[in-house]
């Protein structure tokens, strides 16, 4: 009883270029909820990993129940009772929920699934858990985000657990979501299991943690009584530095506030959108914030012709304009930068040069469409010592690059297309904390030169920091809006979670 | 006392299916319902506009027609809701024949032998397919391709390019023209036993279970500690066993190993599977729909032929029908997205 039940000592994990965790150490006991904080790229998804045996750890041992194990592979973790609540979304939509909660360990008759009984032990399941938004039978597919977030926790929990692993788990949630999940965990609190939870909600680890471990840039930074250190502290910690929480951008020149350069009016979607309306400036960082599923993304989707609108008028530079499709939003001038720029991006395993070019690529061939390669080379050099981009060569391949360096090449492609509007989807998104600031600095120059930029993030600290403005959405529609004078992380979260209207 | 309580108060919402998930259930069996309309449609189109058509003899031509394209779709099926493809089932057909013939014919062995053997080159082949798929991560297009070529050569290289004929073979060819159900030929009983075992697999067991899971999420359900890779082998062998079946029911009926034939088999059986509202994207299929599919596909033929459209256009036909299945799936999946 004296050990820990999980303890996890010097462990270390590099992936090429990088050293994603160094000599961490931590450990959790029964019955306690250990926070683990971080910034994005802290160390906290890889460390999880590790445990959950997705990654295999390169130095270190991790003890359970005193004895150290090698953790081969999920379903060793499985067994070994390690369970974990994935922040990404692990389930089978074309599946049900009692499908997805049992999958691979399906109770057979005979041979054959028992599918009665699966549905039953569902049942039960939920009903021990007080989950009655959604049934065994439903399909995952047409449960919402929040319920099938629910399910992912359920099927945790179905599990003979020891530990669990909770990764960002109300990122999703509404308020009253919430606090079923907390009293979820303070009855496997009160039922001894260990729970890991990874979070950087301050508000949320006063409310559950017992203690506090701060990972800084893969690194083991400290732990903390919960009650023995301020929220203040913890933040210090996680930053490695004093933080002006009070940084507000620049204003905006006062002769670009009545030069509307985008008006959207009323737009909705079948699914989600529901009459959208803002405007944004020449000049003007235009933040939006809100919780994940509440419907930014579609919204610059939409903007953007890449789904359809049923409803909803959108004016560029004070003409109203009919954009069906992303080539039309890129002839006005609109440039999306989607928050998956490995996926929607770039062409990853291309060289710098042909992605800086890649939406302009037109200009650059002659009337029989060859390519005219030294002009374009020189737009790309342009671009590369402009934004400062870090490469060895317009040549390299862009895989290789760091990730703020390639959101930097994605940002170049649409300067290279002449685009005024700039639409970023999470622009510091698994961008190392140094490079962050140096895209903050990019972003203020881009609308020093006139260009403007709406900024979806869901780093409050990042929206309070450079947007002049702030659109706050919930639930697919706009529910407040604030100048970066009034604008506070409470304030913001007020709006963000007015789900119910 | 108090857990039998929760059972039957968990219990009740479970059988309680109502509104929404009754809709969901129909939006989800639309591309079935849709296929199973078109093929009453079809029917009642050919048999007004050929009076030949309903003729007891026309409709077992139409199953027994049916029969080895069904049965390859079968297993193909489960390959496509994976979200693989396997191109190598048309060629891997021809040469279980091819292996049935030797067996058979050249080696004389037992009748169950040279079956058997037939079906356990299927089974080898889909079995490589899905190592190759599995452990060498090759994109299931290419490696079943490669397995099309190797099969269609091996074909000929063991056949030394001619027909074998299995006329000295006692009771081979009864395998698909026999009927032990009087005027159902062996070959049509073959192909809903074979429906009944894939329906089965598909729906009742883990192997199904597992392959819908793999082509909903394969990165879910591998995190999920099943072992997909090892499942993605055996579903691979699985369709080879089907393809085997096909093989040994092809060559019975002809009577003989052809080793030319076997090209163009597998895109009619895709077609089959698609027609019947199986997703090439994966997570999304029914047995029951493939043979439908494949159903519609052997009605037009032969209907179109009855009424003497000439084959060239009958091709043609097919290829607007498989479009038009293709084209609903996707009005379906925007609809949903």
């Amino acid at each position: 009883m004296n050990a820990p039940l999980l303890k996890v000592e010097g462990v270390s994990k590099s992936f090429p270029g990088v050293k994603a965790l160094d000599d961490v150490h931590f450990d959790v006991s029964r019955g306690e909820v250990l926070a683990l904080v971080g910034e994005n790229g802290a160390g906290k998804s890889s460390l999880m990993k590790i445990l959950s045996g997705i990654y295999v750890k390169d130095a270190g041992t991790i003890y359970l129940e005193g004895e150290p194990v090698e953790i081969t592979g999920p379903r060793h973790a499985q067994d070994l009772g390690i369970i974990i609540v994935h922040q990404e979304m692990n389930l089978m939509p074309h599946l049900t929920v009692a499908q997805n909660i049992f999958i691979g360990r399906e109770p057979r008759v005979l041979g054959f699934l028992d599918e009665r009984r699966l549905n039953r032990d569902t049942a039960v399941l939920l009903a021990r858990l007080g989950i009655s938004e959604f049934r065994p039978t439903d399909l995952v597919e047409n449960l919402t985000v929040a319920k099938q977030q629910m399910v992912e926790i359920a099927k945790a929990l179905s599990f003979d657990a020891k530990v669990v692993i909770m990764d960002e788990p109300t990122s999703a949630l509404t308020q009253t979501e919430t606090d079923t999940l907390f009293r979820l965990i303070s009855e496997l609190k009160a039922s001894g299991i260990g729970i890991i939870y990874i979070s950087h909600r301050m508000e949320e680890l006063s409310r559950i943690a017992d203690r506090i471990t701060v990972l800084r840039d893969g690194k083991y930074i400290g732990t903390r009584e919960r009650t023995a250190v301020t929220q203040h502290e913890i933040i210090k910690m996680m930053v490695g530095r004093e933080i002006n929480e009070n940084a507000r951008p620049a204003t905006m020149r006062a002769d670009n506030v009545d030069d509307v350069v985008l008006r959207v009016e009323g737009l909705s979607t079948k699914k989600l959108l529901r009459d959208v309306s803002f405007e944004l400036r020449r000049g003007e960082i235009l933040g939006f914030s809100g919780l994940m599923g509440a419907g930014r993304t579609e919204l610059a989707r939409a903007i953007i012709g890449a789904d359809r609108t049923t409803a909803g008028k959108i004016f560029v530079n004070g003409v109203e304009t009919t954009i069906s499709q992303p080539a039309h939003a890129v002839a006005k001038g609109i440039g999306y930068l989607s928050e998956d720029r490995k996926q929607l991006g770039l062409l990853l395993d291309r060289d710098v040069n042909t992605n800086i070019l890649l939406s302009s690529l037109g200009r650059y061939a002659n009337f029989l469409g060859f390519m005219k390669t030294g002009p374009g080379k020189g737009t790309s050099r342009k671009y590369v010592e402009s934004l400062r981009i870090k490469t060895p060569s317009i040549f390299a391949t862009t895989k290789n690059l760091s990730g703020g360096n390639q959101q930097k090449v994605v940002i170049a492609k649409w300067l290279a297309r002449d685009c005024d509007i700039l639409i970023f989807d999470e622009p510091t998104r698994g961008i190392d904390v140094g490079a962050k600031e140096e895209i903050y600095r990019l972003l203020n120059e881009l609308v020093e030169r006139g260009k403007s930029i709406i900024m979806i993030s869901s780093e409050l600290p990042e929206v309070l920091r450079l947007s002049h403005r702030i659109i706050v959405m919930a639930n697919g529609r706009i529910t407040g809006e604030l100048t970066s004078n009034e604008a506070e992380q409470e304030k913001i979260m007020d709006y963000a979670t007015r789900i119910s209207q | 006392m108090s857990k039998t309580t929760t059972t039957t108060a968990a219990e009740k919402p479970v059988g309680e299916v109502t509104g929404p998930s009754r809709g969901s259930f129909l939006r989800d069996r639309l591309q079935q319902s849709l296929a199973f309309g078109t093929l009453i449609v079809l029917l009642i189109f050919f048999s007004l506009a050929s009076s030949n058509f309903l003729s007891w003899s026309n409709i077992s031509g139409i199953l027994l027609a049916t029969a080895v394209i069904g049965i390859l779709a079968f297993g193909t099926t489960l390959v496509i809701v994976t979200a693989g493809i396997d191109l190598s089932i048309g060629t891997g057909m021809t040469l279980c024949a091819v292996v049935t013939g030797v067996l058979l014919v050249n080696w004389e062995l037992p009748l169950l032998v040279g079956v058997l053997g037939g079906i356990a080159t299927g089974a080898l082949m889909g079995f490589i397919n899905g190592f190759n798929v599995s452990v060498f991560k090759l994109p299931p297009f290419i490696a079943t391709l490669a397995m099309m070529m190797i099969a269609q050569g091996l074909a000929l290289v063991v056949s030394g390019v001619r027909p074998i004929y299995f006329s000295g073979v006692d009771g081979f060819k009864e395998i698909a023209l026999g009927a032990i159900i009087p005027g159902l030929p062996n070959a049509v009983l073959i192909l809903f036993l074979t429906g009944i075992a894939a329906f089965l697999l598909l729906s009742k067991t883990l192997l199904g279970r597992y392959t819908f899971a793999i082509g909903s999420n394969e990165e879910a359900t591998k995190i999920s500690g099943v072992n997909t890779g090892k499942w993605k082998i055996l579903i691979y062998t699985v369709a080879g066993i089907f393809t085997g079946i096909a093989g040994v029911v092809i060559a019975a009926r002809l009577d003989s190993a052809q080793p030319q034939l076997g090209v163009g088999y597998e895109l009619q059986a895709i077609a089959a599977v698609i027609i019947g509202g199986t997703s090439l994207m994966g997570g999304r299929g029914s047995i029951l729909g493939t043979l439908i599919g494949a159903l519609i596909m052997s009605v037009l033929i032969n209907g179109l032929r009855i009424m003497s459209v000439q084959t060239e256009w009958q091709n043609v036909v097919v290829g607007v029908v498989i479009l038009v299945a293709v084209f609903t799936d996707s009005l379906r999946r925007r609809r949903e997205a």
